[in-house]
């Protein structure tokens, strides 16, 4: 399960200022927004392209992991991943559901994502290279992700919090399948040992990517959190995903790829080495290793689906036809 | 009991069945029609690795050895393996998949319900839960076929070509070799051969309400029982088998 | 160019015998038969139903929020339909 810190948010919204206020203090007050309550706009936008780029996300996600299915070193390992990424696909099911109870249907939403318009997650823009990297996912990607679905369990949006209370508690495992992967791997041989390294070497800046950019000042960002849709920084959560993490890789015996990494006694904090946004950008912008296979492979589904989806509805409506041809046959 | 391998061959073959089939399924993970059909094509997926695991792990004990489920379902050579051709066919187009799952749940719902009453107590509570599992996958392909079959003029196609490049294996379910006979002469296994009238009724009367038909088949393709696959089972192995050949004898 | 919508269906999940079925979530099937079977795979996935509704999201008539003054306020002040209204002494025991 994957989120990402918002790209691209776009709060802009024309409503008069009375409106606004009152739409506040239900935020304020932590009431939930339902699908048809009256909202602003921009709170509308920022939600339907928060909650497609998550699902997208949940869907693009399905693609490294996938790579693995049949090639996973046992059945035990096989079915559990099997599971992981059958979860993926409901989470993304579960997030176009809850995006489309404000307005705009699944059929847009993978339109948008087909035609590059919507984005998804940069982390899986990355290759899944070794059986040591599905280890390296669910430990790190989904343990990065679950930082932030947390948080969105409480956002003010009803059906979004709702999907994501559904999709914590289905995650609960991910992160776990993931880490038990690395801990055989580390008490495993020389050679295992080596993979577990090389994977994480390999997914650790992605995987603080994840979160975002600082947002600094980010007027974008604040009306995110005013409207209570975001509730933590990228930076906070960021700084919680580090400090979680970094004593589960000295337990593997691993080493985390950042010289500057320290414990900062006052903070109570890791500080961690600089993060590459150019590189981050790059690969959001459609340059890293694995975007256009990503999407093509996707194009490519959707495209060898469509005979399938006609047929089915090509037959509901002969059976629609049919019953209506009995009843006035009996009338 | 009995004091040859014929028991554990006969639960192989099972086992095997269930794994081929299971790894197939498991790629269209991420490639299926629409989300809500990715879904459900892992759950069955999902089943059909469980039956497997059960029956590697009953043919472990069986055989008695020190194998376990990993070793019987990974580190056997390609003639070893003694599913069921159809198992092994490529997934093809939706219609295809949808075809093989279809013949494969329309003979093995008879085949589980028979085993339930098999002398083998440990067969026979996996026969128990895998009934309730394949009845769904019948249910769940009938319907695709249905849908396909009575879609639109392409659906329609392209279920005929997929009836026609599956039905040649579907003969191979119903053999009854040496082995086969062994089983059911001690009670333990089950008579195929009996199931071919329920299998084909089923076969029929949903073909029928897809407006397709059986394809006359001129030549029944067989051989997995006896390890000669077809050219497809040694590129399923190359993926089954990859990690714990390039990496011989380590725990994962 | 956007393709033909597949009709949604809302999903209601009886998790065990004795509750009433609850809303669950959202798919999309062309016909109720396949609406069910999506229902059953994408929702019941961890032993969550014992029963499954699936209805057309769009038979389903709701309030406007535009009248939820009207259509639910008028029933806060009528306290009397509460137990805690009536004042029974205490000797008298539960009630």
């Amino acid at each position: 399960m994957y989120s990402q810190g918002l790209i691209g948010a776009d709060g802009a919204t024309e409503e008069d200022e009375a409106f606004l206020q009152a739409f506040q203090k239900r935020i304020d007050a932590e009431l939930k927004i339902e699908p048809n309550d009256p909202m602003p706009e921009g709170y509308r936008k920022t939600l339907v392209r928060q909650m497609s780029q998550h699902a997208h996300s949940e869907i693009i996600g399905m693609q490294p992991e996938g790579n693995w299915i049949t090639r996973a070193p046992t059945l035990r390992r096989k079915a559990a991943l099997l599971a992981k990424i059958q979860d993926e696909g409901g989470h993304g099911l579960y997030l176009y559901s809850a995006s489309e109870t404000l307005g705009v249907s699944r059929e847009e939403l993978t339109d948008q994502l087909l035609s590059g318009a919507a984005k998804y997650s940069s982390i899986f823009n990355y290759p899944a290279l070794t059986w040591a990297d599905i280890g390296a996912i669910g430990w790190l990607v989904d343990g990065a992700a679950i930082m932030n679905q947390i948080a969105l369990c409480r956002c003010s949006y009803g059906p979004y919090a709702r999907a994501m209370i559904r999709i914590c508690k289905e995650e609960s495992f991910h992160q776990r399948q993931g880490y038990e992967i690395m801990i055989a791997l580390c008490n495993g041989s020389d050679e295992q040992k080596e993979l577990a390294q090389d994977a994480l070497n390999r997914f650790w800046w992605p995987s603080l990517m994840m979160f975002g950019p600082s947002e600094g000042d980010s007027v974008h960002s604040s009306q995110s959190m005013a409207w209570k849709i975001k509730r933590f920084s990228n930076d906070d959560l960021r700084d919680k995903f580090i400090n979680a993490t970094v004593p589960q890789a000295e337990y593997l015996g691993l080493s985390v790829p950042d010289p500057d990494l320290r414990w900062n006694e006052q903070t109570k904090s890791y500080d961690h080495g600089d993060i590459d946004w150019e590189e981050f950008w790059r690969v959001v912008k459609g340059d890293g290793p694995c975007n256009r296979e990503r999407m093509k492979n996707r194009r490519r589904v959707h495209r060898e689906g469509a005979w399938v989806r006609e047929a089915a509805l090509a037959h509901a409506q002969k059976r629609e036809e049919r019953k209506q041809t009995s009843r006035m046959a009996a009338e | 009991m009995t004091d040859d391998n014929s028991l554990f061959d006969y639960v192989i073959r099972l086992a095997d069945d269930h794994l081929i089939l299971g790894q197939r399924l498991g790629e269209w993970c991420g490639e299926a029609p629409t989300l809500e059909e990715d879904l459900a094509l892992a759950n069955i997926a999902l089943d059909l690795i469980g039956q497997a695991r059960s029956l590697y792990d009953y043919a472990a004990t069986v055989e008695g050895k020190g194998r376990d489920e990993d070793q019987l379902a990974f580190l056997r050579y390609e003639r070893d393996y003694r599913n069921a051709l159809i198992a092994e066919l490529p997934n093809g187009d939706f219609a295809c998949t949808i075809t093989r799952q279809f013949f494969v749940a329309a003979f093995m719902k008879p085949f589980w319900h028979a085993m339930l009453n098999s002398k083998d107590a440990t067969l026979a509570a996996i026969a128990a839960k895998a009934l309730k599992e394949v009845s769904y996958h019948l249910r769940h392909a009938s319907e695709w076929v249905i849908r396909l079959g009575d879609g639109t003029e392409e659906s329609h196609r392209r279920m005929v070509d997929a009836l026609d490049e599956m039905s040649i294996y579907t003969g191979e379910l119903f053999e009854m070799d040496d082995l086969s006979k062994r089983m059911v002469e001690q009670g333990i296994g089950v008579d195929a051969a009996g199931l071919e009238r329920e299998w084909r009724t089923t076969v029929e009367t949903v073909l029928s309400e897809a407006t397709l038909k059986f394809p006359e088949v001129s030549h029944m393709q067989t051989g997995g029982r006896a390890g000669r696959h077809t050219e497809h089972l040694g590129h399923i192995l190359s993926e089954l088998q990859y990690m714990q050949r390039t990496y011989p004898g380590l725990t994962w | 160019m956007t393709e033909v919508t597949t009709p949604l269906w809302e999903v209601f999940i009886r998790a065990r015998n004795g509750l009433s079925h609850k809303h669950a979530g959202s798919i999309h099937a062309a016909d109720s038969e396949m609406a069910l079977q999506a229902a059953r795979d994408v929702y019941t996935r961890r032993g969550e139903g014992q029963s499954v509704w699936v209805v057309r999201s769009s038979d389903i008539v709701a309030s406007d929020p535009v009248d939820k003054d009207m259509m639910f306020e008028p029933t806060a002040t009528k306290i009397y339909r509460h137990p805690t209204f009536y004042e029974i002494p205490d000797e008298v025991g539960n009630m």
